[in-house]
């Protein structure tokens, strides 16, 4: 086989692959475009012939027809909910992280073991308790619930994963810092946080993507406007004997937007991110 | 005015205790160095002058101040690490210039600070190099501009050379030892390279399991090594040790030979075991040395093996069964089971108590 034929059989390979990966994705965004006419004809129409964002217009109550679904509720929702448990988990997560990279004491290992293993437990199981705790406590349907859920199901996470970018950063650093007349404090806020950027950063979009694409929990704890997200607004398109594919597509462009512009601003971070936890283990 | 002193200084790790009350005067621009195997708590003490250790009981001093409860930050040191522990993510000259930056000072100020100190150390060319850019020599000059910058009372060195080649660490050696001589400032240098030891030091500190075993002037410890110890740790090759029994003035051997006593030596009684102790320099065969002018035993040895260093050769042999070196200062080639007359220097030679080790007589 020549290096042309080669090369060739490559491209075909990693379209077919890359087909397989983003054929759905495509066919949201193209359902976004197009009236629900289009989507549900048979055969399908490969090719669209009337795109337009009279979906999105609707959705927004914009257009002529307007669908009673109030997105920008659940948009304000989502982002406070993200952004707020994203935050706090990256602060906790740092300073656990911190902690175990750093000191010793009793129990450490643990602790640790014990953080990691939470993981394993599916958020979903955990649902009916949480429900029963959260109606109890008044936290059911509040943005606050969902917040310290989120913040709950990330914070092992941003721990791991800074955890081991700390450990990364030689500790000498921070004693030639205080030694360079630095209090402990300003040696890790001017050198160690630097060097652990990076990891940060992808703790940051792992916990925010995390947050932002949950459906499961916030399906059980949110109710109203006050603090359904986006993805459990989605299921507003159902209706007893009808789905409005139009859309819910749009909606789904609208939920996938963010998380995609923000991953291609920090891929650089995301790829050093996952790279070193992966050699560090 | 920045002595350091050290009154019954103690490091414990739980109930273990890795420094063990130890006590040391360093005089103002001193150069002193911590010299040991690893793990006998040279590292330890210096981390508990700068700061970064705590200490577990007794009292250090710098200049006036008693630091035991000072920050790092308020002893007014500066120390260089042995993995150099350059800030990555800054430039040479933010590094050079970071102490002054978190003082506070002008920027002005802080770039007159880091061109100067790129001048001493020839960093010029690199100043707007990271440190991931730059070769290991060059960082270690980076590590030691930046703790001139400071201008502190003291400067401690933690093992600065152990990262780098033999070559490099020669003339890194040379190199602080001229920054010592331009800056003046006092020295406390950690090292386990009894080499660097011995060129760099005022005055030399041997410790042992925490303990300080000796403190001398490089030639005092070399010339008059308190215990079979030091004798062994201190030069190279390692002083020659032979154990034996005094005998009516000499060292009868395990083999029957015997060796004469050594010209200074304290009282000793017949039947007393004792280590004899010799360096391979004090042992040279005939014709091959300048002329000993104290007094000499000639001994009669079969070469073992002779190793050529250039000028001068390092020649293995043996006296009752004890592997011992002498050296041959204008070597000529020779052969394994030559035998050759060697002349042992007696006023160089050193008797030990055999079971403690000690040093008998001044």
């Amino acid at each position: 086989m020549s290096r042309k034929q080669k090369d060739i059989l490559t491209w075909l390979a990693t379209f077919i692959v890359m087909l397989i990966i983003c054929l759905p994705g495509l066919w949201v965004v193209l359902s976004a475009f197009r009236p629900n006419g289009e989507i549900l004809t048979k055969p399908a129409v490969w090719i669209p012939r009337d795109l337009s964002l009279d979906n999105f217009r609707a959705i927004f109550g914009m257009g002529e027809d307007v669908v009673g679904i109030p997105v920008a509720s659940y948009f304000r929702n989502s982002v406070v909910i993200s952004v707020t448990s994203t935050v706090i988990a990256v602060l906790i997560g740092m300073s656990g992280g911190y902690a175990f990279a750093r000191y010793r004491f009793p129990g450490k290992g643990a602790a640790f073991l014990w953080l990691m293993l939470s993981r394993c437990v599916p958020g979903i199981a955990l649902s009916l308790p949480l429900f029963i705790l959260w109606s109890w406590t008044g936290l059911i349907d509040t943005q606050i619930g969902v917040i310290v859920v989120y913040t709950a199901i990330n914070v092992p996470f941003t721990v791991w994963l800074t955890e081991g970018f700390f450990r990364q950063v030689p500790r000498d650093l921070s004693e030639a810092a205080q030694i360079d007349g630095c209090t402990p404090w300003q040696a890790f806020w001017k050198v160690e946080f630097p060097l652990a950027k990076s990891g940060i950063a992808s703790a940051a979009i792992f916990a925010f993507l995390t947050s932002w694409n949950e459906y499961a929990l916030a399906s059980q704890i949110t109710r109203s406007t006050d603090s359904k997200t986006l993805p459990v607004g989605l299921m507003d398109f159902t209706a007893q004997f009808t789905i409005d594919w139009a859309g819910m597509s749009a909606m789904a462009v609208i939920i996938i937007n963010p998380a995609l512009i923000l991953t291609f601003l920090v891929q650089k971070h995301l790829i050093a991110g996952l790279t070193f936890g992966g050699v560090k283990g | 005015m920045a002595e350091v002193s050290l009154n019954n200084v103690v490091k414990r790790y739980g109930a273990v205790d890795v420094v063990h009350g130890i006590n040391l005067d360093i005089a103002h621009n001193e150069f002193v160095v911590l010299v040991g195997p690893s793990g006998c708590g040279k590292s330890t003490t210096l981390r508990m002058i700068a700061g970064l250790e705590e200490i577990s009981d007794g009292e250090i001093a710098i200049g006036e101040r008693v630091v035991n409860h000072l920050a790092p930050r308020q002893r007014n040191i500066s120390m260089v690490f042995q993995n150099y522990a350059l800030y990555p993510h800054m430039s040479v000259r933010e590094n050079l210039g970071f102490s002054l930056k978190i003082a506070g000072r002008p920027q002005d100020e802080i770039a007159r600070a880091a061109q100067d100190a790129a001048r001493i150390l020839g960093l010029e060319p690199y100043l707007d190099r990271t440190p991931g850019e730059l070769s290991g020599g060059q960082r270690q000059r980076v590590a030691m501009g930046r703790a001139i910058v400071r201008r502190p009372d003291v400067f401690l060195f933690d093992e600065p050379l152990s990262n780098l080649d033999a070559k490099l660490r020669t003339q890194m050696r040379i190199e602080i030892k001229k920054l010592h001589a331009q800056v003046g400032t006092t020295i406390v240098y950690v090292t386990h390279d009894q080499v660097e030891a011995m060129t760099l030091a005022d005055r030399i500190v041997i410790m042992k399991d925490g303990h300080i075993v000796q403190t001398g002037t490089p030639l005092e410890v070399f010339e008059r090594p308190v215990n079979t110890f030091v004798a062994t740790f201190i030069g190279s090759p390692p002083m020659n040790l032979i154990d034996g029994v005094v005998d009516a003035g000499a060292v009868r051997l395990s083999d029957g030979s015997a060796l004469p006593l050594p010209t200074r030596t304290g009282p000793i009684r017949d039947g007393q075991r004792v280590t004899y102790g010799f360096r391979a320099d004090n042992l040279m065969p005939e014709g091959h040395g300048p002329a000993e002018t104290g007094p000499v035993a000639t001994i009669e040895l079969p070469i073992t093996l002779a190793e050529p260093l250039g000028a001068e050769s390092l020649i293995l042999t043996e006296i009752a069964g004890v592997e011992v070196q002498g050296k041959m200062l204008t070597p000529r080639p020779t052969r394994p089971g030559e035998v050759l007359r060697f002349q042992l220097a007696l006023d160089h030679c050193h008797l030990f108590d055999a079971d403690t080790g000690v040093r008998l007589g001044q």
